[in-house]
């Protein structure tokens, strides 16, 4: 069956107006949703032919507040096109006999789809000629349409956790549904859902607007709702508040701290927000501004204020869900809350305080880590070996600065703060508040920061630790978690990742490059092992998962090296094929690669290099392990004596720039081989029936093969069109 | 302590001055909510009387959110939480505070419009203030109970969580209730406009520091110092013990006046393991995993006293009655 071209055109078309009004839904959830609506009303209003495809993205509009999902469309056709249905039956010859009479095939076949067998009709079509019957089918009212679909898209939002609230034979949705509007070209749409009559009237807002508004579509819709105290637009709703803000901050001579993941928030937080300015007593800046900024920000949603010194200022500017504040109320109680939050993390601060920091170590015994791999007090001594033993290793290779009893100390007060009523009550100022309390209780600066930052790099854009001390508990800390957890099998699959380790092994990656530090990755693995063994949980971790975990390091270098630097994953092979255990060697050898990789003689060679490898892997027998020595003698050939000749002298030219660490310059000597390597190829058998001279020759290469490819092996690089994408690369596993 | 410090010197904000009345008194507050919720044909309920949490534990709550009888009920519950005690001395912060507990069986269609309608009640002009629904999902871990709902703030104060009930004890709810729990101390404290909930005036001549004080000095005393952690395990342990031979006494075939089977009983001991649960926690005497353990254990009992009061309700020892399809 196939639907074939429609027929008669109906011209009219409307506009429409959807909206699910609902019991506030949470804040972070509702762009989401919105922008799920309108994906979804778009297929089924395509489907149901009723818009146009190529026009679809013009005409339908979607956004939320926190009580509504809307949707505005324009174009919508009033009613189906009527169109033509064609189904093909038997072939001719089966339906008609010889006299032209229908058989009983026909008949059937014409009492199936509801006509007269005169109505049948042929088509010539490839395989023949076919009996076929055409209907016309009148198309459908869009109301009617609509009327079925707009309860199923209602349906298909998808919800992160949605809720009964008629009982288990009802609707789940992310909270109550209230009232449904939906109109199209002003009339209702005869529908119902969750036991509610789709209608026109809308709502404002709950306490200052009118509670059953006329609309009668999407042209009143923005209008009668700003009346009633409703921005039904994000983008209404935060120019609103950016210019409060602004207004604020201008007439008072203050600073905002930008915040806009804070201002998305409000924006769905409030239908129609206005922002107010409180105070605190300044008494309370003698706490750290981060922990008054985590109150203000993350628990009452305020934006906090600079002076134009950029010092903290006893001020903060609450969004509010009315347009305004005349007698000061709502401004009375949200100053009345943060004194009492500000209250609590005094507190906190003194009690806390009133031992030392170190002395938390032993309550971290009383706090597991991981079942199998015991409690954070054995955890932190375990980061202490390996602090230790990454400072010695820097400075062993130069750098003066590694300070071995700093690590060793700061990594014995990291996780003390773990335990203290700040880090119980705020948990997102873990390692900030050990800091604060590391600094306030004298310890060096260098040590105090290297705790308030070992949890550092958070993210891939996000800032490391600020020096090496923190640099080493930072790694001591993410190559324990990665080594301990694989070695009980606590391996992230797929979407779970309980203990972050993608996020540890990325940061692990992202220090050794930015920071730019000499260390071996297999050794730190293989000291992070020890550090098990040695202290409890006192396992022994193999060999293999040892390979395992620096794979999983490598892999989430190749993806930053990709997403970051726009590494192709070939060039980034090649570099790692050549060795990747000091990892910013490694780097610098894939740049050397790409800057390289498409010169005039390096991408020819490159090619060589590959049919070299074939050649070498199709004679594996004909070399004895080791024995790497070319006969001089047996060289008779001019080319290949020229190519000897050439590799000897572009070897020694190559390592002497390789030894300065010159890659680049030394992957331009080794492509000037280009000439000696086309001509060996072009006049030169290898595989000729002289066993001696054959294998003269695959030695010939193979220690071409083995001498040109420590800084990369340049058989991995791919035709730039065969490169693979890092997307295939990503949809591949 | 340094915060009162702050609060004595802190001279720019007279909240009263700002236009605060001078609000409700403790005991009139609970009796305006009390007589709201009764007008609104709640029955008025008196407080568990064992050591509870939260108000949802009360049977009131707990138990007749099961099964499809409509209800609807209203009580104050005093809930301890040894953890969140501070001698007296925290002006936020009691081991003992006050809540409000309404329970709305069917969940009504316009049960946000009820209960804003019992704040203008206690005299909060909801034109004048922000007061906003913001998403917290509530979950009672040791009861097996949870439910979608909101935080309800006024003037970015957490004053009432509101929240439709989704499974209690483990079991689907159909009906879904509503459950709204108004933490009495804190409203009471902002309709006075003062800043220690010490300072709430009880009644006219009587402050909540003279009523309750003694008891947060002498309860976080004893949860934080004196409690002995063996003999209070010893205590959850035969609190536990004692609730499963009840529950293990289930007859296994039909059974003669199986209204008289105690699973109330059982349910007041896992009561008991739950507070104590709290104060070896308070006592810093559980270690993390112990402490999921123990969670669970307690959590195990209220299943499964949900599920035998199902099937108690229907009449039947075996044929559960079954509250809708599973999820």
């Amino acid at each position: 069956m196939s639907p074939r071209g429609k027929s008669i055109a109906s011209k009219l078309t409307g506009d429409f107006l959807f909206e699910i009004g609902c019991e506030e839904i949470p804040a972070g959830m509702i762009a989401k949703a919105a922008a799920e609506l309108k994906a979804i009303l778009t297929k089924h209003l395509s489907a149901a032919d009723l818009v146009d495809e190529p026009t679809v993205d013009g005409t339908i509009e979607a956004f939320g507040a926190p009580r509504r999902l809307a949707v505005i469309a324009s174009g919508i056709r009033l009613r189906q096109l009527d169109s033509t249905r064609e189904v093909t039956g038997p072939p001719k010859s089966v339906a008609f006999d010889n006299l032209g009479e229908p058989t009983r095939a026909a008949m059937s076949f014409a009492e199936k789809q509801g006509i007269p067998v005169s109505k049948l009709s042929i088509v010539t079509t490839p395989k023949g000629e076919y009996v076929v019957a055409k209907q016309i089918v009148i198309g459908k009212p869009a109301v009617e349409i609509l009327a079925e679909i707009l309860p199923r898209a209602i349906e298909e939002i998808s919800w992160p956790r949605s809720m009964y609230w008629l009982g288990a034979q009802g609707p789940r949705f992310i909270r109550p549904i209230r009232w449904i509007v939906a109109l199209l070209d002003g009339k209702s749409v005869p529908f119902s859902f969750a036991g509610l009559r789709a209608g026109s009237h809308t709502v404002g807002h709950r306490f200052l607007g009118k509670q059953n508004i006329p609309l009668d579509g999407p042209r009143d819709y923005e209008p009668k709702l700003k009346k009633n105290f409703v921005l039904c637009r994000p983008a209404a709703r935060s120019k609103k508040i950016e210019e409060e803000i602004r207004r604020l901050t201008g007439c008072n001579k203050l600073n905002v701290h930008d915040d806009a993941g804070l201002l998305n928030l409000v924006t769905y937080l409030n239908e129609y927000p206005s922002v107010i300015m409180g105070d605190f007593d300044p008494a309370f800046l003698s706490l750290p501004d981060e922990i008054l900024i985590t109150v203000m920000r993350g628990h009452q949603k305020y934006f906090g204020l600079e002076t134009r010194d950029g010092e903290l200022a006893p001020h903060f500017l609450a969004v509010i869900n009315l347009p305004s504040d005349p007698k000061g109320l709502v401004r009375a109680g949200h100053e009345r809350v943060l004194r009492a939050r500000f209250a609590d993390a005094q507190f906190f601060w003194e009690t806390d305080q009133k031992r030392k920091l170190g002395d938390y170590l032993p309550r971290l015994a009383a706090v597991t880590y991981e079942s199998r791999l015991g409690s954070y007090a054995d955890k932190v001594e375990r980061m202490r070996y390996l602090s230790r033993w990454l400072a010695e290793q820097w400075f062993s290779r130069g750098i003066s600065q590694a300070d071995v009893a700093g690590s060793d100390r700061a990594a014995e007060l990291a996780k003390c703060d773990l335990v203290t009523e700040m880090v119980h009550e705020f948990p997102e100022l873990q390692g900030i508040v050990g800091g604060l309390y590391a600094r306030a209780q004298g310890e060096p600066e260098e040590i105090a920061w290297a705790v308030y930052d070992h949890y550092k790099p958070l993210g891939l854009d996000e800032p490391l630790p600020r020096n090496l001390t923190g640099c080493a508990v930072s790694l001591a800390d993410k190559l324990d978690s990665l080594v301990a957890c694989f070695a009980v099998g606590a391996i992230p699959t797929g979407s779970s990742d309980p203990f972050a380790l993608r996020r540890a092994a990325l940061g692990v990656v992202k220090i050794i490059l930015e920071r730019k530090l000499p260390l071996s990755i297999s050794m730190a693995i293989s000291a992070a092992s020890k550090a098990l063994k040695m202290n409890a949980p006192k396992i022994d971790v193999t060999e293999a998962v040892q390979k395992q975990v620096l794979e999983f390091l490598l892999e989430r270098a190749r993806f930053m090296l990709t997403e970051k630097r726009g590494f192709a994953y070939d060039e980034i092979n090649a570099a790692f094929a050549a060795g990747a255990d000091d990892l910013v060697d490694a780097v610098e050898r894939v740049s050397a690669v790409k800057a390289i990789r498409n010169t005039k003689n390096f991408g020819p060679l490159a090619a060589s290099f590959k049919r070299i490898r074939n050649i070498l892997e199709k004679s594996a027998g004909t070399l004895d392990k080791g024995q790497l020595n070319v006969q001089h003698e047996l060289l008779w050939e001019p080319a290949e004596r020229e190519l000897y000749a050439a590799a000897q002298k572009i070897g020694e030219e190559a390592a002497r720039r390789k030894k300065a660490g010159k890659y680049r310059e030394a992957l331009e000597v080794i492509s000037e081989l280009r000439p000696a390597v086309d001509q060996f190829f072009d006049k030169v058998l290898v595989m000729v029936e002289d066993q001696a001279v054959r294998k003269n020759r695959v030695t010939l290469l193979a220690n071409l093969l083995k001498e040109f490819s420590t800084i990369a092996d340049f058989s991995q690089l791919g035709s730039e069109e065969l490169q693979e994408s890092p997307q295939q690369k990503r949809a591949g596993k | 302590m340094k915060t009162q410090v702050l609060r004595s010197k802190d001279k720019k904000f007279p909240a009263r001055a700002r236009g605060v009345s001078k609000g409700l008194t403790f005991q009139e507050l609970l009796l305006k909510l009390e007589e709201y919720w009764t007008r609104r044909d709640c029955i008025l309920q008196q407080p568990y009387d064992i050591e509870v949490g939260a108000g949802t534990m009360h049977p009131e709550t707990f138990l007749r959110v099961l099964g499809r009888e409509p209800y609807r009920v209203v009580y104050a519950q005093p809930s301890r939480r040894p953890a969140d005690g501070r001698y007296g001395e925290n002006p936020n912060r009691l081991y003992k505070h006050t809540q409000l507990q309404v329970i709305l069986k069917p969940a009504p269609d316009n049960a946000q419009s009820l209960y804003l309608e019992s704040l203008a009640t206690i005299g909060i002009n909801l034109k004048e203030h922000d007061v906003r629904f913001e998403e917290d999902n509530w979950e009672a871990p040791t009861l097996g109970a949870w439910g979608i709902g909101w935080q309800v703030l006024l003037d970015g104060l957490e004053i009432t969580q509101f929240t439709y009930f989704q499974q209690s004890g483990g079991q689907n709810l159909d009906p879904i209730s509503v459950e709204l729990t108004y933490g009495l101390d804190r409203i009471a404290a902002y309709l006075q406009g003062v800043d220690n909930v010490f300072d709430v005036r009880w009644s006219d001549t009587t402050s909540y520091r003279q009523v309750r004080l003694a008891e947060e000095q002498q309860l976080s005393a004893y949860s934080f110092d004196f409690a002995d952690a063996v003999s209070t395990r010893k205590q959850f342990e035969l609190n536990e013990a004692e609730a499963k031979r009840i529950l293990d006494a289930w007859p296994k075939s039909e059974a003669k006046m199986l209204e008289r089977f105690p699973l109330l009983a059982a349910y007041e001991l896992t009561l008991k393991c739950s507070h104590l649960f709290n104060l070896l926690d308070a006592r810093g005497a559980i270690s993390v995993t112990e402490r999921a353990a123990m969670i669970g254990r307690v959590r195990k009992l209220a299943v499964r006293v949900a599920e035998l009061w199902l099937r108690q309700r229907s009449g039947s020892h075996l044929a559960p009655e079954l509250v809708g399809s599973p999820r």
